[in-house]
């Protein structure tokens, strides 16, 4: 990383939400901002958090407010509503005219160096641990830890 | 004329992969070299220059034809 004009520049991005039309967002300014040679952080918190859990890994909870945030989101990111008009409808579109699914620029954010890092907080609210994240992210942050990335950053946004 | 060290086709590719490949590509050339980007994405009319001012980088050469962009960007 480095490009002789902005040495050290940062982007950090709060992913809160887990909606398809946010979470393409998220992942195409995030590898845009690398593309610039930035230091970029997705502290990915609430239900941002869904992106960097393993498909397969369920939300159960231990209490009835847990097992309903669980039946609530307890769906791959194909699942989750756009305006009312379905995921599929919005994927269909997109792969119409050539846009990458978030799989892949998540892979690709990866390549790129983008720091993915899950809330630790909300890993207990959803009774989640580091194994029921998928590999290659940061440990997980707190916001203190979440506010250093953002003073050192130039852009930050809240999606 | 600088030779062309490095060609990317991103044809087909819609934002942001157009300048996603293409900091991928530059990476992989020396300082001074030049790559070539050929895409088809309309946006990259704007976001090939404006990746390139931004990082450091001097596009020599912008050409259009038929909805296809042909960018050459020597590394800075």
């Amino acid at each position: 990383m480095g490009d002789p004009n902005n040495d050290a520049q940062g982007m950090t991005i709060v992913c809160w939400s887990g909606e398809i039309d946010k979470v393409w967002p998220q992942f195409i300014l995030a590898t845009t901002g690398a593309a610039y040679g930035m230091d970029v952080t997705m502290f990915c918190t609430f239900w941002g958090l869904f992106t960097l859990k393993r498909p397969e890994v369920k939300v159960t909870g231990d209490n009835w407010m847990t097992k309903m945030l669980g039946m609530m989101n307890n769906q791959r990111l194909s699942h989750l509503n756009f305006a009312g008009a379905g995921p599929a409808m919005m994927r269909s579109i997109a792969a119409k005219h050539k846009v990458a699914p978030p799989e892949e620029l998540l892979e690709t954010a990866r390549e790129l160096g983008v720091k993915l890092a899950p809330c630790q907080m909300t890993m207990d609210l959803m009774g989640l641990s580091r194994e029921d994240l998928i590999d290659g992210i940061e440990e997980p942050l707190g916001a203190a830890a979440a506010m250093s990335a953002m003073q050192r950053s130039q852009i930050n946004l809240f999606i | 004329m600088l030779e062309v060290a490095k060609t990317l086709d991103a044809s087909g590719l819609a934002c942001p992969m157009p300048v996603v490949r293409t900091r991928q590509a530059i990476d992989q050339i020396g300082s001074g070299e030049v790559l070539e980007v050929i895409s088809t994405d309309r946006g990259s009319l704007q976001d090939i220059p404006a990746w390139a001012a931004a990082t450091g980088h001097a596009l020599i050469a912008t050409d259009e034809q038929d909805g296809t962009y042909r960018f050459r960007i020597q590394k800075g």
